[in-house]
């Protein structure tokens, strides 16, 4: 019948809005933003940072300024100025490093290139600032962030690299020992033919 | 026990003529109308106020979102951090408009919508002005806001605004006769124009619970849905709010008009549907009366304010629900549609008053059934006759 159709649709406005109301899961799906936050999933990133093993950014930066992630970055978007000592020589570590995140586009690239586990992706999406220029490249200072955050932000993958990086360095501290036994060795060798030679 | 000597009832009446106490005698009438202007203009602006969060937050619930809710709580601060934003926004006259017209437009868009408020009666002791052809004027005064359109349309110099104009001008004129219509079968039962008096007659219960109210009739339901149609069209809301249509069309003949004045345009549309519904109520849902007898004791206007305010939520829930109209759908519903029903309604109530006199057991029932089918018959086959070849819509692409 004519108009009836009007009222089949005023039930379901009705049922909806009162659904808001009272809260009801399956209609009231909003997230008020400042104070409720969606959940992140494991794999969200956006920009990059730097883990230090220690708490800031003089002790224990794992960067070792090898440019390999300023070389591979597409857009360009990485500066890395190695420190040297009074000498010329290098320190194996960043003088500077900046990242301009109005140029970054959060591909990953530099987190994978790394060989020191030291760039990787954050999960900071409040980035806004309230100048264009300055505020939006990231210095040395704000990109280091201490290896409990990463574990915070990405559980699953910080457990990786600190397993591999600790496999790394018992594989690194028994090469040594084996050097050092074998060099030992080899004193004590020498050692031994020099006093057959004397004898 | 006389409801009309209870205190809260006569409350506004006592505060004027406490004020009018202090006032020399040949002040009194001029201050009396004085006072009832303010006082229609401070409950029904901050009423309209109201009324714009209200319908941003019953259309928010409807889409499944909070709506307003960062000013104040609940967001009962919105309506003032609109209007601070409208008053400082640039007021833009265009260069090649009529700018005398222009400026004219919006102030007496609002003061014809603002008359219409003079003859309704809030409650018992509360009409500022009583007149004896009260429906009349409200229609009078309610037509010159069409003038006000055009001219808003004609003197921005603007090719859309102008056709828009137009086109509103179609529509209002064209749904001003089954409105009026649906209003004259009161008028034929109450035998007068006076709002007070049409309320008056809808005063008394049966059993003191069933209120005589023009809507439980035959020819008050029909002629109550018509009025709801009309008046939302009549009101340039939705699904009849062609002239304006803000997500399909520039915005109609308000398009030249930016801060203040746009908000007198927002003003005077709400104003228009607060005194459309306000007439139904008055005419069809009782006005002032309580639904029954016993609830008298709550003051009349709080019952006219509760009324008006279902009324106007329906027109809400209706906005949320409907699309919007075509132009010949518009024409088509207005033309052959409502004014034919609206002239069997006016059938349908003779036949109700003829029959009143009729005594016999069954008599109420008989004239029930021979008064609502000559409404509701019609209303199946013009409805039939205007559907015919049309079935429902399959899309092509989407499922």
């Amino acid at each position: 019948m004519l108009g009836l159709g009007v009222i089949q649709g005023l039930m379901v406005t009705a049922r909806n809005a009162l659904g808001t109301l009272r809260g009801d899961p399956r209609r009231d799906v909003n997230i008020a933003y400042p104070e409720m936050r969606a959940p992140i999933p494991e794999s969200f990133r956006n920009f990059p940072f730097l883990v230090t093993d220690g708490t800031g950014v003089h002790d224990g930066l794992r960067c070792v300024a090898c440019t390999m992630c300023e070389q591979e970055c597409p857009p360009q978007c990485i500066t890395i100025v190695m420190e040297r000592d009074e000498k010329g020589k290098p320190a194996k570590k960043p003088k500077v490093f900046n990242i301009d995140i109005s140029v970054c586009m959060g591909c990953g690239i530099c987190a994978e290139v790394c060989p020191f586990d030291s760039i990787k992706m954050d999960k900071v999406y409040e980035v806004a600032t309230t100048e264009r220029f300055g505020s939006l490249v990231l210095t040395r200072e704000d990109l280091a962030k201490t290896n409990t955050y990463f574990h915070q932000i990405s559980p699953a993958e910080a457990a990786e690299v600190d397993g591999r990086l600790a496999e790394q360095k018992r594989v690194a501290e028994e090469k040594a020992k084996a050097a050092a036994a074998k060099a030992a060795a080899a004193a004590a060798a020498k050692a031994a033919a020099g006093g057959a030679a004397i004898a | 026990m006389n409801p009309s000597s209870f205190f809260l009832e006569r409350f506004p009446v006592e505060a004027r003529d406490f004020i009018l106490s202090f006032l020399p005698e040949a002040l009194r009438p001029w201050a009396a109308a004085l006072i009832s202007v303010v006082a229609i203009l401070a409950a029904f602006g901050l009423f309209f106020a109201f009324l714009t969060l209200l319908e941003r937050k019953s259309l928010a619930w409807v889409q499944n979102r909070p709506g307003p809710n960062r000013t104040g709580p609940w967001g009962l601060l919105q309506p003032f951090s609109d209007a601070i934003k409208m008053v400082t926004k640039e007021d833009i006259v265009p260069a090649a408009a009529d700018k005398l017209l222009h400026y004219l437009a919006p102030v007496v868009l609002v003061a014809f919508s603002l008359l219409t408020f003079a003859v309704l009666p809030y409650g018992r002791h509360l009409v500022a002005l009583d007149l004896d052809a009260g429906v009349l004027f409200f229609f009078a005064a309610g037509a010159g806001t069409e003038l006000a359109i055009f001219m808003a349309g004609w003197s921005s110099r603007n090719k859309y605004a102008l056709i828009a104009a137009m086109r509103a001008l179609a529509q209002l004129i064209s749904y001003e006769l089954p409105l009026l219509l649906s209003f004259v079968p009161v008028i034929l039962a109450t035998g007068s124009l006076r709002p007070v008096a049409i309320v008056e007659a809808q005063g008394s219960w049966t059993w003191g619970v069933l209120p005589h109210w023009n809507v439980f009739t035959p020819w008050g339901a029909a002629g109550f849905l018509l009025f709801l149609v009309a008046a939302l069209s009549e009101s340039n809301r939705s699904p009849f709010d062609l002239p304006e249509a803000e997500s399909e069309l520039i915005a109609g003949h308000l398009t030249e008009y930016s801060g203040f004045k746009y908000a007198l345009f927002f003003m005077a549309e709400y104003f228009g549907m607060t005194a459309l519904a306000g007439l139904g109520v008055t005419l069809f849902l009782g006005g002032w009366q309580a639904p029954c007898e016993i609830l008298q004791w709550v003051p009349s206007y709080a019952w006219f304010g509760m009324k008006l305010l279902s009324v106007i939520v329906l027109f809400m829930w209706v906005r949320g629900t409907t699309p919007r109209l075509r132009m010949d759908q518009l024409m088509r519903l207005a033309w052959k549609f409502l004014s034919p029903l609206a002239l069997f309604n006016l059938g349908a109530a003779i036949v109700w008053l003829v029959t009143a006199q009729w005594q016999f057991p069954g008599a109420l029932a008989l004239r029930w059934v021979l008064a609502s089918s000559i409404v509701v018959i019609p209303f199946l086959v013009i409805g039939r006759s205007l559907s015919r070849g049309l079935s429902t819509r399959t899309y092509g692409f989407a499922p």
